[in-house]
């Protein structure tokens, strides 16, 4: 059985969080991050260590086999509740060996087959699990129609033409398929992991900026982006002027909102341009506010903007001090509406909060690794001359892992990746 | 005459699904009657004669391993055998051989008349005797009435056959034999969802009519390697098949009679297998190919029959001729019996338990072609899996389950009981997700013991298990506890990094380039162990680190496997399971959690749910 880890507290800003590992690698994992192991039931504060970096000073609790939540071995790491140390510690646990993120109710099942719940207790838990699957699901689906999710689909379909080029050659080896296929095969393998570690990079990269929650604020040049920051932050963080365009790179205030932690981002306002300094601004304002967690679509009622609200985005429109829009509810400059737009925002991030979705994003994360690692294998033991078979079991592994991402990989697409390339049957 | 028998097995049908449940059947103790419309027909290979291939190979092995019939009858017909995959790891090795058919179908003839529990009835089997919804016994055409406790139903392509040559359609199941029509209606009132699947045939040759010298030969393996763990040599003597290949002219005659052919006239409504095509197919959909591969496959010793392997097709007769004479070496070739397709009805495996016996009439077990798949390993091997249950069910045994961590045959199962067929289901060693551990070569290791336990294996088998398995464990003993530091194992000439600790040999076998010459100067008692023996625990070592990665899995997807979901499980009205699951599981009935984690839509919570309730009915019973 793996070594299952999870949050079991609440995501988002809190006093303390607390992670629970559960199975039989859970002490050696305390034990990897924070040296010397506390006696079991004892609390004990620890230094949380991985890879020379700090990452936070911890509460340890360890429970022997047969008496902790789940009946297996567990321990408990209670930390501090900020974003960004969550996802820090979680992030070292996932690499540890033989410990991955717990699946929608693991715990409470593994708690159950050990016979530590009674029947009401479990029927009691099955709304939460059902919720986060179900959040989960939406999850999948949003990061399906996403860039994620076309890359994905890409490295599927790559991940399958290799494997069924080895394939083939294993099941078919009596039929008029290519003999050696192992240069085609470590170059698509080759290919395939530049492609998913420069994404892992952009995500690592994108969460150290984060460290919480980035709320963009877009719209067309001269709407009062900038203004509408200034108001926000309570003080003067961008320049602001008549001339539009004026703001050209991506300006970060950070501030509290709800008890999160928030940069507020202003970007360049989005409009075709000729300005190539104006011009860069504009596609980082895209890739900014793309990646954002929220978008404010700061209007004035005409504009048509290369990008188009999410679900869960505030669209406003502004200038209202000037009473030429109609259902202007907003202006940075006299600060109407700003109180309620703070509140809105808070209330979208705190709905964040409460769902699984960071958590999703770790998720992914380590799927990905997991692609790579076994990808990775299968080309080392493909240039070594290695067996066909080991390397057609770790594209097995690294399929599966993707599987995370983007749904099954059945034997039957492998199959049908055959029977279409190849003349099967003599 | 009016007769009424009793058995507690009555197998219908005498292909090699029926062959090889009467045999299982009568080696588990029970009285089994096997009905077929003609005796001599038993074991009859109706496409071409020869036996295992990749994956095929993998089954062969199992039913041996079971002490079936299948590779026993092989190995005693075998005219050229090689294992495929040769050069490749023993994972994915599968032995082959061609077989003389009639020797094939005599062998098969012979093991079934030394069951002394089995007796052979012909006749055809016009109807079902039923009570309620169990099965009683059958009806013969002449009114004869045999009664048993359990049925074995493997009609083959006979369901409503229907046989294409051209725009010609037959009534038939196999060239020359009339199709069950009565049967297929009975059944269809059983109300199992079905199908119709098409397969085809080559025309076959008069080999004396192939000029020969113009062809290449393949000659079998120089080291024949058997099916049977009871065999070592080939019984007959051996023989090359010939190569020849279609070219641009074959392909010419082919797309311009494209709409004379029965698949693409638009006759035929049945689903055919992509990995088996049509010469019209393949001519078709690889357009850019100008030559297809033909195996000329010799169909006995004493036979002038050939077999030519990858032209099958449903043209007319005189098209047939045409293109034949296009390729080299056929060009005077006559043929003796047209190439057709045939389409037959198939029910949806998913009506079936994972013993095989039908949902919807208890004691009555589908074995074959009519669960959709093809081939007669696939056949066997469930004909296998329906005998051993319905012999214990009939003995009043449990319940005998392959699972997919230990065979193929588990892997099968489970693929078409979990999720049907959309085309005829046939065997790839890529169907199974534990490839590495699931070889051809230890099919004995990973069944024979379960065979002996449940009593369908024969002292001689036993013997020659417990033998090779006690040598095995005295082998796999001396080389790990033979250690060596790397300054032993660089002398010795292997490769490895000074800081390293001691190995044992075991670990040492298994590491790249490393040969028993090395092993030998490391471990001079090494010599002493029989050869097939090494090269077992050679086979056994090769993997070790790649299984031990998989144990986990293995181990997740087996304690899925063994929560059994009792018969009439409360899922509609269960608190917290959604109408929309509820009414899924209701309607397919899974029988183990395993089963119910693959249905769409079934989600962990739901799963929790049902494994919590098991749970406690299990503590109420322990009270």
């Amino acid at each position: 059985m793996d070594t299952i880890f999870a949050l079991a507290s609440a995501w988002g800003k809190s006093g303390v969080a607390v992670i629970r590992i559960s199975g039989d690698h859970a002490f050696d994992a305390v034990e990897a991050l924070s040296g010397k192991l506390p006696l079991v039931r004892q609390a004990s504060l620890r230094r949380l260590v991985h890879a020379g970096i700090f990452l936070d000073e911890a509460l340890v609790l360890l429970f022997e086999k047969g008496a902790s939540f789940t009946g297996e071995k567990s321990a408990e790491l209670q930390i501090h509740g900020s974003v960004a140390t969550l996802k820090a510690v979680l992030g070292a646990l996932g690499v540890l060996p033989g410990l991955r993120l717990a699946e929608p109710g693991e715990f409470t099942r593994r708690a159950m087959e050990n016979g530590r719940l009674d029947l009401t207790q479990v029927e009691g838990l099955i709304d939460l699990i059902d919720a986060e699957t179900e959040a989960q699901r939406r999850q999948a689906i949003a990061v399906m129609s996403g860039e994620l999710g076309r890359k994905a689909e890409l490295w599927r379909k790559e991940t399958i033409r290799a494997a069924a080029l080895i394939e083939a050659g294993i099941d078919f080896s009596d039929e008029d398929v290519p003999d050696d296929v192992t240069d085609e095969v470590v170059a698509l393998l080759s290919k395939l992991k530049r492609s998913i570690s420069a994404e892992i990079d952009g995500a690592k990269a994108a969460e150290s900026i984060r460290a919480g929650f980035e709320v963009a604020i877009v719209g067309a040049p001269n709407v009062g982006k900038s203004t509408l920051l200034n108001a926000l932050a309570g003080r003067e963080a961008a320049i602001t002027s008549e001339v539009a365009g004026t703001t050209r790179d991506v300006i970060e205030v950070r501030m509290e909102i709800a008890g999160l932690a928030v940069t507020l981002l202003d970007t360049a306002g989005l409009r075709e341009t000729e300005d190539q300094i104006e011009k860069i601004g504009v596609a980082r304002a895209m890739i900014r506010a793309k990646q954002a967690d929220l978008r404010i679509f700061l209007m004035d009622g005409k504009e048509d903007l290369p990008i188009a609200p999410l679900a869960g985005d505030i669209v406003v429109i502004g200038k209202a001090d000037l009473g030429q829009t109609a259902g202007a509810t907003l202006s940075g400059l006299t600060g109407q509406g700003v109180d309620d737009l703070v509140d809105q925002i808070g209330e979208r991030l705190l709905f964040k909060v409460n769902s699984p979705s960071l958590l999703t994003h770790e998720r992914h994360r380590q799927a990905m690794s997991r692609t790579l690692d076994a990808l990775d294998a299968a080309e080392r033991v493909l240039q070594s001359g290695g067996m066909v078979e080991v390397a057609a079991a770790e594209m097995r592994r690294g399929a599966m892992a993707l599987e995370m991402l983007i749904g099954r990989v059945g034997v039957e697409d492998l199959l049908g990746e055959i029977f279409t390339r190849f003349c099967i049957g003599k | 005459m009016f007769h009424v028998k009793h058995f507690d097995v009555i197998v219908i049908g005498g292909g090699h699904a029926g062959a090889e449940a009467a045999a299982a059947s009568a080696r588990m103790g029970a009285k089994t009657a096997l009905v077929t419309l003609r005796k001599a027909s038993i074991g009859v290979m109706s496409c071409n004669p020869a036996i295992g291939g990749l994956g095929k190979g993998h089954l062969v092995r199992e039913i041996d391993a079971m002490d079936g019939i299948m590779g026993r009858a092989a190995d005693a017909s075998g005219i050229q055998f090689r294992l495929l995959n040769r050069r490749k790891g023993p994972a994915v090795q599968g032995p082959r051989a061609q077989t003389d058919r009639k020797l094939y179908r005599n062998a098969i003839q012979q093991l079934l008349a030394g069951e002394e529990n089995l007796v052979i009835v012909e006749g055809e089997v016009v109807s079902l005797l039923v009570t309620g919804d169990s099965f009683r016994g059958v009806i013969l055409a002449d009114d004869t009435q045999l009664f048993a406790a359990t049925g074995i139903l493997t009609a083959g392509t006979f369901l409503n056959g229907l046989i294409h040559i051209g725009s010609k359609k037959t009534a038939g199941g196999r060239i020359g034999d009339s199709p069950s029509l009565k049967l297929a209606h009975q059944l269809a009132e059983i109300r199992m969802k079905g199908g119709r699947l098409k397969t085809g045939t080559p025309p076959r040759l008069d080999g004396a009519t192939i000029d020969w010298d113009v062809t290449e030969k393949q000659p079998g393996d120089e080291n024949p390697v058997l099916f049977s763990f009871l065999n070592k040599v080939p019984a007959v003597s051996q023989v090359s098949c010939g190569i020849t290949h279609t070219n641009e002219k074959t392909h010419e005659i082919i797309r311009e009679n494209l709409r004379y052919s029965a698949m693409y006239g638009g006759h035929i409504e049945g689903v055919g297998p992509r990995y088996c095509p049509s010469i019209e197919d393949k001519v078709v959909r690889f357009a850019d190919k100008t030559s297809h591969q033909i195996f000329l496959e010799p169909e006995g010793l004493d036979d002038r029959t050939i077999y030519p392997n990858g032209i099958s097709s449903s043209l007319p007769i005189e098209v047939q001729n045409d293109y034949v004479h296009s390729i080299v070496g056929l060009e005077r070739a006559v043929i003796l019996q047209p190439a057709y397709a045939i389409e037959y009805d198939f029910f949806d495996p998913r009506g079936l338990t994972q013993t095989l016996m039908t949902r919807n009439m208890k004691g009555l077990f589908f074995a074959g072609q009519i669960n959709g798949t093809t081939g007669y390993e696939e056949a066997a091997a469930q004909g296998l899996v329906a005998g051993l249950n319905a012999a214990s069910r009939a003995l009043g045994g449990d319940a005998i389950q392959f699972s997919r961590t230990d065979s193929y045959i588990g892997v099968m199962i489970d693929d078409l009981t979990s999720y049907g067929v959309t085309e005829p289901y046939r065997m790839f060693t890529s169907r199974a997700e534990f490839r590495l551990s699931l070889r051809a070569d230890n099919a004995d290791q990973r069944l024979t013991p379960r065979a002996i336990q449940i009593g369908c294996v024969r002292p001689l088998r036993r013997g020659l298990f417990q033998k090779k398995l006690a040598a095995l464990d005295a082998g796999k003993q001396l080389l790990s506890e033979s250690m060596h530091g790397p300054k032993a194992l660089r002398a010795a000439g292997i490769q490895v990094t000074l800081d390293g600790g001691r190995r044992d040999i075991l670990r040492v076998m298994a590491m790249p380039g490393v040969t028993r010459a090395q092993i030998d100067s490391l471990e001079p008692e090494a010599m002493g162990i029989d050869p097939a023996i090494r090269t077992q625990i050679e086979n056994d070592a090769l993997y070790q680190q790649y299984l031990d990665r998989q144990d986990h899995d293995v181990a997740a997807l087996k304690k899925e496997e063994l929560a059994v979901i009792p018969e009439g499980f409360p899922y509609i009205g269960l608190p917290g399971l959604s109408a929309e699951a509820a009414n899924k599981l209701q309607n397919r009935q899974p029988e183990t959690l395993a089963q119910a984690s693959k249905i769409e839509g079934i989600t962990p919570a739901a799963l929790t749910l049902i494994l919590a309730h098991l749970k406690k009915a299990k503590r109420a019973i322990g009270k």
